[in-house]
């Protein structure tokens, strides 16, 4: 099957989505309030988790690209840019996407970080809505699954392409350009509606201005109570990074170069 | 009494401190070492709006007030910018925004207010002469109406950001201080638009600040339309004490923010550093200066925000300035001791530009002095807050 006719046949398939571009494009972005790596992680004491408190939360990296790439298109060719979040208190990063020009917020109240479940909670909460382009980031700062956009894209029967370096909107059709491993690069077209997710370093995200700060408090979050759907994953256990370690070694210099000439054999690495 | 700052503040907290940390401190570093104007943080933040804070939604700010300007503020020198997170703000925003929303005429808030929130017009005000810092009330620079014209004549000295500034308030005698019936009478308030061939302008060299310069000024017949005026005539003495309270305000926001850097970078090292057995930050002789300036300054930082409070809730300047000027004493001094102490804990290094805390030193240093003297805020407290008989003529 040609790919046309593979995006058609999706398209079929998906009787809720209706492209509306009467106002300009409608976009989605998916915006997780997420723990900052830098912050002090540590194991919960059943081993499965992580321990929250302590945590610092912000915007995923990703999705502040991601935000900023949706903006862009409604301040160019008009539109809504709607962003959705899931999280009991991912408040402040919806917040943020509104002060920064989103229109709208859907939160969805549920805690989770099974990527099949937050797919399935997103999908749940959006799927009577119309809406041209979703945009994911490409992968979450925390959990590194890189899944929630394309089990999204799934789920919704929508054509999709990740780690979106630069996008271009054609008419009817979205022109994505790819990264791909060794500083490759692949163009890709795709059937409106489909999902994106973006890379990092895809745009130069805006600061939130006070401004849009003032603006924000008049915009909508409205919350979408869902149940949590089951998860296909169980987590058996979740291991802290090993503690590297490091060795200063002593002697006169042919010691010290013996020492190394060992160590480098040891690693294989000669 | 509520002590949580609101959602939107802590929002504008926020957005100052991501715009901070992409202005660390080595960009300070090489901005103050050039005598560079950072013209790209001064970009950045006038496009997040950030002078803008202080000015109604219908002249293209954001309406909030001087607390929520205060908490930017903070933010940008906390987290990285030291002084430089202060000092544009201050002298376009505080001294020319906030003036004129306060006490300027609807021309003057149509002409200037849009531009100064926007960014594209920077500010400065011309109040301090050699002979008249301290001692404000004894300008001599004089406007006298000719015509339909007021003429302004004079000099004054320290006039931050006047070699780049297109809008200035100038403050000037229109009745002699030997004709006004009391000291106060007689000072007028007059907004000027530069460059202008009447002005002359000379950069000071300076201990500190080198990213903004400050100026001798001098008026040689500054020829001003009449409605520059900023009415009441000879009242204006009043009409400043709006700005002179906000600035003593930003000035302690100064201490508090540049000490939380100083002190956060002090931390940091300490525990990594080891110069015996254990690291240097275990050492309680470290330790307790450094908890006892930040505990102070957390407790200026709340005199402040009640003086803010009062500010924008329009309580008399001379409330406001009970306030202020109890907020800035404590803070200037726990501030100087902070950066101090950050110092000693960087040891040798301390004194080395790489580490940045010699250039906070300098710039806390100039809190001391100005807006005004810590003798001139224990003065006033003394007078005006415990009614004691004046110390000085």
């Amino acid at each position: 099957m040609q790919l046309k006719e593979y995006l058609l046949s999706l398209k079929k398939e998906s009787p809720n989505l209706k492209v509306d571009r009467g106002g300009g494009m409608k976009v989605f972005v998916l915006a997780k309030h997420a723990a900052d790596p830098e912050s002090e992680i540590k194991v919960s004491s059943d081993g499965k988790n992580v321990e929250t408190s302590g945590l610092i939360f912000d915007i995923n990296d990703w999705d502040r690209y991601a935000i900023e790439e949706g903006i862009r298109i409604k301040e160019k060719i008009g539109g809504e840019v709607v962003v959705v979040g899931v999280g009991k208190n991912c408040d402040d990063t919806l917040r943020k996407c509104l002060a920064m020009g989103a229109d709208r917020a859907i939160k969805i109240p549920v805690d989770t970080n099974d990527a099949y479940q937050i797919a399935e909670l997103i999908k749940k909460a959006i799927e009577k809505e119309k809406f041209d382009l979703i945009i994911a980031g490409y992968m979450s700062q925390d959990m590194n699954y890189s899944l929630v956009g394309a089990l999204l894209a799934g789920m919704l029967n929508l054509p999709f392409a990740t780690a979106v370096t630069s996008l271009k909107i054609d008419g009817g059709k979205v022109v994505a350009v790819r990264e791909l491993e060794g500083g490759y690069k692949e163009e890709v077209e795709l059937q409106i509606p489909c999902l994106i997710t973006v890379q990092s370093g895809i745009n130069e995200p805006r600061y939130v201005s006070v401004m849009g700060i003032k603006r924000a408090r008049t915009k909508e979050i409205r919350e979408v109570k869902l149940e949590l759907p089951p998860s296909a994953v169980n987590i058996l256990k979740i291991y802290p990074p090993p503690i590297k370690l490091a060795e200063i070694l002593t002697g006169d210099a042919s010691q010290i170069a013996a020492k190394i000439v060992e160590i480098v054999k040891s690693r294989g690495l000669i | 009494m509520n002590f949580e700052l609101t959602e939107e503040q802590k929002m504008i907290a926020n957005a100052a401190k991501e715009i901070a940390q992409d202005f660390p401190p080595e960009y300070w570093r090489e901005k103050d070492e050039k005598g560079e104007f950072a013209e790209e943080f001064f970009k950045a933040i006038a496009k997040a709006g950030f002078f803008g804070i202080v000015i109604p939604e219908e002249y293209g700010g954001s309406g909030y007030g001087l607390t929520e300007l205060l908490i930017a503020m903070e933010e940008l020198a906390a987290n990285g910018c030291g002084m430089g997170g202060i000092w544009y703000l201050m002298i376009t925003e505080v001294f020319g925004g906030l003036s004129i929303v306060r006490h300027g005429t609807e021309f003057h808030k149509e002409k200037y207010l849009p531009k100064i929130a926007s960014g594209e017009m920077e500010f400065c005000m011309a109040l301090t002469e050699p002979d008249a810092g301290t001692n404000t009330l004894a300008i001599r620079t004089s406007a006298v109406k000719d015509g339909d014209e007021w003429v302004i004549n004079g000099n004054k000295v320290w006039i931050s950001g006047a070699d780049r500034a297109k809008g200035m308030l100038i403050v000037a005698r229109t009745t002699p201080l030997e004709k006004a019936p009391k000291r106060t009478f007689g000072i007028s308030l007059f907004l000027a638009d530069l460059p202008n061939k009447a002005v002359k302008i000379n950069p000071i060299p300076k201990h500190a600040i080198n990213y903004s310069k400050s100026c001798e000024v001098s008026f040689n017949n500054l020829r001003l339309p009449e409605n520059s005026l900023i009415p009441p005539k000879d009242e204006g003495w009043y009409l400043l004490l709006d700005t002179l309270n906000p600035e003593r305000m930003g000035f302690t926001t100064a201490a508090v923010g540049i000490s939380r850097l100083a002190i956060s970078k002090a931390v940091e090292y300490s525990k990594k550093r080891k110069v015996f057995a254990d690291p240097i930050g275990s050492y309680q002789g470290l330790q307790f200066p450094i908890a006892e300036a930040y505990s102070t300054l957390e407790c200026a930082k709340l005199m402040n925000f009640k003086a803010a409070w009062l500010f924008d809730n329009k309580a008399s300047y001379r409330e406001v300035g009970k306030y202020a000027n109890m907020a800035k004493l404590v803070a200037v001094e726990a501030g100087i001791k902070a950066v101090y102490w950050a110092m000693q804990v960087f040891g040798g290094y301390g004194y080395a530009k790489e580490y940045d805390v010699e250039r906070w030193w300098r710039e806390i240093n100039l809190i001391r002095l100005a807006p005004v003297t810590q003798q001139m805020a224990l003065n006033y407290v003394a007078e005006h807050v415990l009614g004691m008989p004046k110390s000085y003529r």
